[in-house]
């Protein structure tokens, strides 16, 4: 039987609009995108032209300080456009699909790090420290996979897994050839293929979000200390690397869950990594007023209806706005249907069972940090939030690491975010601050 | 579209960088935010959704806590004058509270006037938001100065307080010490006479509009405290307490009313704006250190009365349990509490200068906060580092 860890910090927000368990497919024709900005650290190096031919797996761009790092194209089609920003800065790299999907061929049979060096796999690994991708010159701790995630509108992954349960099962068997991986499983799931996986430390965890952020899973199960390194994969990125070393064809194909207050009706869409939104969005949502986002409503980037999903993103969501609400008083006014874990609102008498329509306002204005021990009642690890928090504002670096920075990526801090009341950017300050350190230490 | 938000948008154009009006920025955008939550969504890159919590939330809450122990202390300061003019059979109700309503309600005016005067203009010199720290501050330092107190020494020690215990160090969020603490320590030691001493400040003397009543010349009124910090006393009468708990004897405005005060800090305890463990604690150290004293014969006051007089239950409930300048870790909270019942009644029953020390322990601890923290904070960098393998 699997190891419990029971956690009690953390909130559980229940928002409207949660995916119900039924796939829709979309047809795709026309653009993909790769975004180098969903590689956090990565420098990108661009090594096709405008009017190349790719297939599906053939590199679009490589990082420069680890040229073997390879960012595949998830169709086959023609480079139809190489997008630069300021100081021609990479924004994306377009590829045409040509609609036959055609995918170049790997070696399955050698090493599975070159492997998924050259079929672009590796890029999805991310590691610890830094929360970046990982560097291929490193030796992994172990690799951390987290099978559930348990951000309000997320996707459910057990429902995702059902018929893929080989490839997840290929997938994790492929990653204990590099190092011992540990599987994080929720005391709610019970697919076999989940709570009696092979080749994996399988960890069962029981409390409320941001429980299944990997993040918190390590800390439990075995933190990081000052020169360590882990990695981390995503349950469906898993997948990916299940199907290629089945098939030796990469298929980034995903089921991501359409999900949120603004959407007709939730559910689930099987998508290619890539894919242009419209595709997913046209008809399907009240796009009035929409706040779109790319990935989870507490971690994701707010994105148009032009955009392309992330590589990360296993959902979207899409929320109202609310930036012409003009709410009076809101100082003083009980406001029923206003979410907060605050009792001088209300939910705490409606119970856990009513859904909320929460809007993108921020409703309030920032402030320093006044009230005390609030992230740390949402911030399940053995570190103090506010002080690490502060070290990072302050720059201060030596007790960054001392506080434990290494531990901790931006999305361990969604939750404490989304409660505090000086309202800072939490997850902006600790990307920063994770960015700096890197710097230093490289 | 509403016509407060038109009004609004129209004011904006003079307020903004460059407009006529640009030096009142702070001041609008300070009622404003008041008027209506902020239509400001977040930024790519950060949380997509916010709690409905905020700082004006919250300090309007603190301001509701601090409401029943204003207005019963309103209406003690009627009744302390009746009682000492010897008119309490002819007094009413409402009299006694307009009465108490005109001598307490300038102080609040100036405090307030004085205290967001100040941090208008810093919001605006800073180019910040303003904060809304002093709001609470603002009411609370009416409620812990005597009655007597003449409002040009309330003016001077508000502006101290805030300028140099909260701006300086970077306003609400950064300051080391209770900004309304600050303000009646500067009172107590730069104009002793006016805060305590000969017992004739606790009890208004003087009628006002035609309310109330003018004492006579040998008038005197301690503090049940005061009183027992003479020589030869002997212990309370039951009728003692009984008004210490009720709230009908002298002292600084909003301190007396031991009921007025539970409610407000069930209010606090039940936001959890106030942490019990911090208010909890400051009981059980000045109960403990009460019992002490008592046993060991150095006072006749019993432990339970430590507690109802003077500014104890005052300072436990919604001084010591300021979130900034208490302790942030959660176990620092109870040391930092403990301490604080123990250092109040230390001063008030070893120190024969001084019948009260709720003020002075809560400062002194304000200053040990940090160090307390530190001791948490260290003992995790400990085990961080002990795990790690290099170094």
């Amino acid at each position: 039987m699997a190891k419990v860890i029971k956690l009690r910090k953390g909130l559980d927000i229940n928002l409207k609009g949660k995916a119900t368990r039924e796939t829709a497919s979309v047809s795709c024709p026309g653009e993909y995108a790769l975004v180098p900005d969903d590689f956090t650290g990565v420098k990108p190096k661009v090594v096709v032209k405008e009017g190349d031919a790719v297939k599906a797996g053939d590199a679009l761009f490589v990082d420069k300080l680890h040229p073997e790092v390879k960012f595949v194209s998830p169709v086959s089609g023609i480079v139809s456009l190489v997008e630069r920003g300021d100081r021609r800065k990479l924004l994306s790299i377009r590829v045409k699909a040509d609609g036959k999907q055609e995918a170049s061929q790997f070696d399955t049979k050698g090493d599975v790090k070159a492997l998924m060096l050259e079929s672009g796999l590796f890029a999805f690994l991310r590691q610890r420290p830094y929360d970046v991708v990982a560097n291929p010159k490193d030796t992994p701790k172990a690799i951390f996979v987290s099978a559930f995630n348990s951000m309000p509108l997320s996707q459910d992954f057990e429902y995702v897994l059902e018929g893929q349960e080989a490839e997840f099962q290929a997938g994790l068997s492929a990653l204990a050839k590099i190092a011992k991986v540990y599987l994080g499983v929720s005391v709610k799931q019970t697919a076999k293929a989940l709570t009696e996986a092979k080749d994996c430390e399988v960890t069962i965890f029981d409390g409320p979000a941001p429980a299944g952020n990997v993040g918190v899973q390590i800390n439990h199960v075995s933190p990081v200390n000052k020169g360590e390194v882990v990695w981390t994969m995503g349950a469906e990125e898993v997948i990916f690397l299940g199907r290629l070393v089945k098939t030796g064809k990469v298929d980034f194909t995903r089921t991501i869950a359409l999900a949120g207050s603004e959407v007709k009706a939730p559910k689930y869409y099987k998508v290619l990594v890539g894919q242009k939104l419209t595709t997913l969005l046209d008809g399907t949502i009240n796009a009035e007023g929409a706040r779109i986002i790319n990935g989870n409503v507490m971690t994701g980037l707010k994105t148009t209806a032009e955009g392309f999903l992330g590589a990360h993103a296993t959902e979207v969501n899409v929320i109202p706005e609310g930036d012409h609400a003009d709410e009076m008083l809101g100082w003083i006014m009980p406001r029923f249907n206003t979410f907060s874990t605050h009792r001088s609102y209300f939910s705490w008498l409606f119970g856990k069972k009513k859904e909320y329509v929460i809007d993108a306002r921020i409703k309030g204005g920032e402030r320093h940090m006044i009230m005390s021990g609030e992230y740390d009642k949402v911030f399940p690890m053995d570190i103090y939030a506010g002080y690490l928090v502060k070290a990072i504002i302050a720059g201060d670096i030596d007790r960054q690491e001392a506080l434990g920075i290494y531990e901790v990526a931006p999305e361990d801090f969604a939750i404490a975010e989304f409660v505090d009341s000086s309202k800072l950017e939490l997850q902006r300050i600790v990307r920063e601050g994770l960015d700096i350190l890197r710097k230093e230490n490289s | 579209m509403n016509p407060i938000k038109k009004l609004f948008d129209n004011i904006h154009p003079y307020v903004e960088e460059g407009g006529k009006f640009h030096a009142f920025r702070s001041l609008v955008d300070g009622f404003e935010t008041f008027a209506f939550v902020p239509n400001t969504t977040s930024r790519v890159g950060s949380v997509n959704i916010h709690d409905a919590i905020d700082s004006k939330r919250i300090m309007s809450f603190v301001v509701i806590a601090l409401i029943p122990a204003l207005l019963f202390g309103m209406y003690n300061v009627g009744y302390q004058n009746a009682l000492a003019c010897g008119k309490l059979a002819e007094a009413t109700f409402w009299g006694m509270f307009w009465y108490g309503f005109l001598a307490v309600l300038p102080k609040i005016i100036v405090s307030y006037v004085v205290g967001l005067g100040i941090e208008f203009v810093v919001a605006q010199w800073k180019n910040e938001e303003i904060q809304e720290g002093f709001l609470v501050s603002g009411i609370l330092i009416p409620m812990i100065i005597p009655v007597t107190c003449p409002l040009w020494m309330l003016a001077i020690a508000v502006a101290f307080s805030v300028i140099l215990a909260k701006e300086i160090f970077g306003g609400t969020g950064m300051n080391i010490f209770n900004p309304a603490l600050i303000t009646r320590a500067f009172l107590f030691f730069s104009y002793p006479s006016a805060m305590t001493g000969d017992a004739t400040v606790w009890v208004a003397q003087d009628t006002i509009f035609g309310l109330g009543y003018k004492a006579t010349d040998a008038f005197t009124a301690a503090t049940p405290l005061g009183d027992a910090a003479q020589a030869g006393f002997t212990g309370f009468t039951p009728e003692t307490i009984q008004n210490a708990i009720t709230g009908l004897i002298p002292g600084c405005i909003g301190e007396t009313s031991v009921i007025a005060i539970a409610l407000g800090g069930l209010l606090l305890l039940w936001t959890g704006i106030a942490s019990w463990k911090t208010m909890l604690s400051v009981f059980v150290g000045g109960a403990a250190t009460g019992y002490l004293m008592q046993a060991l014969g150095l006072t006749e006051i019993q432990w339970y009365e430590q507690l109802v007089l003077g500014g104890f239950a005052f300072g436990a409930v919604f001084m010591a349990t300021d979130p900034v300048t208490s302790c942030r870790t959660e176990g620092g909270k109870y040391i930092y509490g403990l301490i604080i019942g123990f250092i109040a009644v230390m001063v008030r029953v070893l120190n024969p200068g001084y019948p009260e020390g709720m003020m002075l322990a809560i400062l002194l601890m304000n200053l040990f906060a940090s160090l307390i923290d530190y001791c948490f904070v260290q003992s995790n960098i400990n085990m961080r580092a002990k795990r790690a393998t290099i170094k």
